[in-house]
């Protein structure tokens, strides 16, 4: 099972009377780039949210390197190399950049001088490193993604979830990120990502999945998915595959 | 573990250590002591509260456990005072320890932790104030019998250092947290919980150990209490009152600084007993004084008196963005 890093097996997800997560099963391969796409409340946080142990799913099993770690606790998960973004950044506001990055670092760094400069090094990589001494509270939209980024890798992960780290960026900030995520996918990191950008997905996932409501409905290589009328009705709604190709006919 | 940071401290105890040379005041040294007792109670509150983030209003429950386990050892069962001490600290850790297993456990944060610490030092007023073994209404009064091997000292100055060597551990302590990886997490908790554990910080455990380092300091606060006053009640030892000053003090001086509780001590202290002292002794009248000095310093300074110390000594230059006390004082 070296393979496949991660495997999601039929599971749910219910808060109250709503199903957030229904019986969505998906594999992710080692060393790849995998996406997961879908309408806004299509469920995909919440998947990111079971399978980094922050929710216990109501029914099903995460396998993590071949292991049953269903409903392990998020910082048990980021010891064994899982590691997360927040769609919506959640710096530690009050400290610096380096300090930031530093409570990543301490993850199996214990002394405060090694843990201090294996920061620098990572900011350095996500181009943070004019900046380290500044307070992370003074930092662009673009500088948070990167921070966020920036952290997570500070705890050497092997699997990296990627929560929309794109979204509420402008292009050039777009096209200066995609870089980095390529490089991290090239030190051997494998990367989940969740992302809205069509364009970056396109150009960086070699596998996705689709979520809608709940369910994986569509997966498979970039071309394939975007060729899928099951996914672009999910985005625009029923009957909308079929109009676009009347009405391409039409014109 | 490098030597940077430790200068001031030595410095500040150095000089503190000094006075009794020059000034033969019982008033002063009376004065100074409560004010390091004081200091060594806040010093605690700020380990949970200024690095950790966690705000007790119940930091008497420590305090008042140290106080009577070092009394009741002395008194009911004729233990030596100097390990009677050590025990005092160690029982006011335990009651940290389950405090915090409790609430932590429960997921309770922010004003409902608050509550439930007030809670607990309310229902240990309550049981001091009936059980026998604490001498109920009455309270306990340890046997006076001078001698440094019964931890009693004939003059001021000998308190006066014990009491200024605890509040020196426990700025060595408080330093040698900002400096560790322990520290590094338990400010990451404080800032943002979440954000914290996807980066592997084990919040639950990091703050069990804030709040039983917190509450050990809290108890030495409180065994030094009763070995120098030589009486205590429940309305001394687990009254709201000295959970309210363990708070102003590092909120005044200023939160997640190694010196705010220090400062914050000396400041309150000195405006609570100055106005005693010009108004003829009105009782309650340095609780009015708390009151408007914290208006004052929550108004002006949120960070803290220390962030005021710390803007000058930066040429003025304006200080640091708020929480970035880690490197403060």
């Amino acid at each position: 099972m070296n393979d496949r890093i991660l495997a999601v097996e039929g599971v749910s997800k219910r808060f109250g009377g709503l199903q957030a997560v229904r019986e969505a099963s998906l594999t992710v391969d080692t060393g790849r780039i995998t996406a997961v796409i879908g309408p806004n409340g299509a469920g995909k946080t919440t998947l990111f949210a079971l399978i980094s142990g922050f929710q216990s799913p109501s029914a099903g099993r995460i396998l993590y390197k071949g292991a049953d770690v269903t409903g392990m606790p998020a910082h048990r998960l980021a010891m064994q190399g899982m590691a997360r973004t927040f769609q919506i950044v959640q710096p530690f506001a009050g400290l610096t950049v380096l300090e930031n990055i530093a409570v990543g670092a301490h993850l199996h760094i214990a002394g405060r001088a090694a843990a201090l400069a294996a920061a620098e090094e990572i900011a350095e990589l996500v181009d943070l490193g004019s900046v380290l001494q500044q307070s992370a509270a003074t930092l662009t939209v673009a500088g948070r993604k990167r921070l966020e980024l920036a952290r997570a890798l500070a705890t050497s992960p092997k699997l990296l979830l990627l929560d929309e780290v794109l979204a509420g960026l402008n292009p050039s900030e777009i096209r200066d990120m995609l870089p980095i995520i390529r490089a991290i996918r090239e030190r051997g990191v494998t990367i989940m990502m969740i992302e809205h950008v069509m364009q970056a997905v396109m150009s960086l996932a070699e596998h996705i999945y689709v979520l809608a409501e709940g369910h994986v409905i569509a997966q498979g290589s970039p071309a394939a998915i975007v060729a899928d009328p099951r996914v672009i009705e999910a985005y625009l709604g029923a009957g909308a595959a079929a109009r676009l190709a009347g009405g391409a006919h039409g014109r | 573990m490098n030597g940077r940071g430790f200068f001031p401290i030595v410095a500040v105890v150095a000089v503190l250590a000094c006075i009794p040379l020059v000034i033969d005041s019982n008033v002063v040294l009376n004065f100074l002591v409560t004010a390091l007792l004081l200091t060594l109670a806040g010093q605690g509150w700020n380990i949970l509260g200024g690095y950790g983030g966690q705000y007790s209003f119940g930091h008497a429950a420590f305090f008042g456990t140290g106080a009577y386990a070092t009394a009741i050892l002395q008194t009911r069962y004729g233990l030596n005072a100097w390990p009677a001490f050590a025990a005092g600290i160690v029982a006011g850790a335990g009651i940290g320890a389950a405090i915090g297993a409790l609430t932590f456990r429960s997921g309770l944060r922010g004003s409902y932790f608050a509550l439930v610490t007030l809670a607990f030092a309310e229902v240990l007023r309550i049981i001091a104030s009936v059980a026998p073994i604490t001498g109920a209404g009455v309270g306990l009064l340890i046997k006076l019998d001078v001698g440094a091997q019964t931890l009693q000292f004939a003059s001021r100055a000998g308190f006066y250092w014990l009491i200024l060597a605890l509040v020196a551990i426990a700025l060595v302590i408080t330093r040698l947290i900002e400096q560790s990886r322990f520290g590094a997490r338990l400010v990451a908790v404080r800032e943002n919980e979440d954000a914290a554990r996807a980066l592997g910080v084990d919040a639950n455990s990091v703050k069990l150990g804030a709040i039983t380092l917190s509450a050990a300091m809290a108890a030495a606060a409180g065994c030094f209490y009763a070995q120098y006053f030589l009486f205590i009640d429940a309305s001394i030892a687990y009254g709201p009152a000295i959970s309210v000053e363990a708070l102003l003090a590092p909120i005044i001086g200023g939160v997640g600084t190694v010196f705010g509780p220090l400062l914050g001590a000396l400041l309150i202290k000195t405006l609570g007993e100055g106005a005693k002292f010009l108004t003829g002794d009105v009782p309650g009248l340095d609780l009015v004084v708390y009151g408007v000095v914290l208006i004052v310093v929550v108004a002006f300074a949120p960070r803290g008196f220390a962030s005021v110390v710390a803007g000058f000594r930066a040429g003025l230059a304006p200080p640091r963005k708020p929480g970035a006390g880690v490197r403060a004082t």
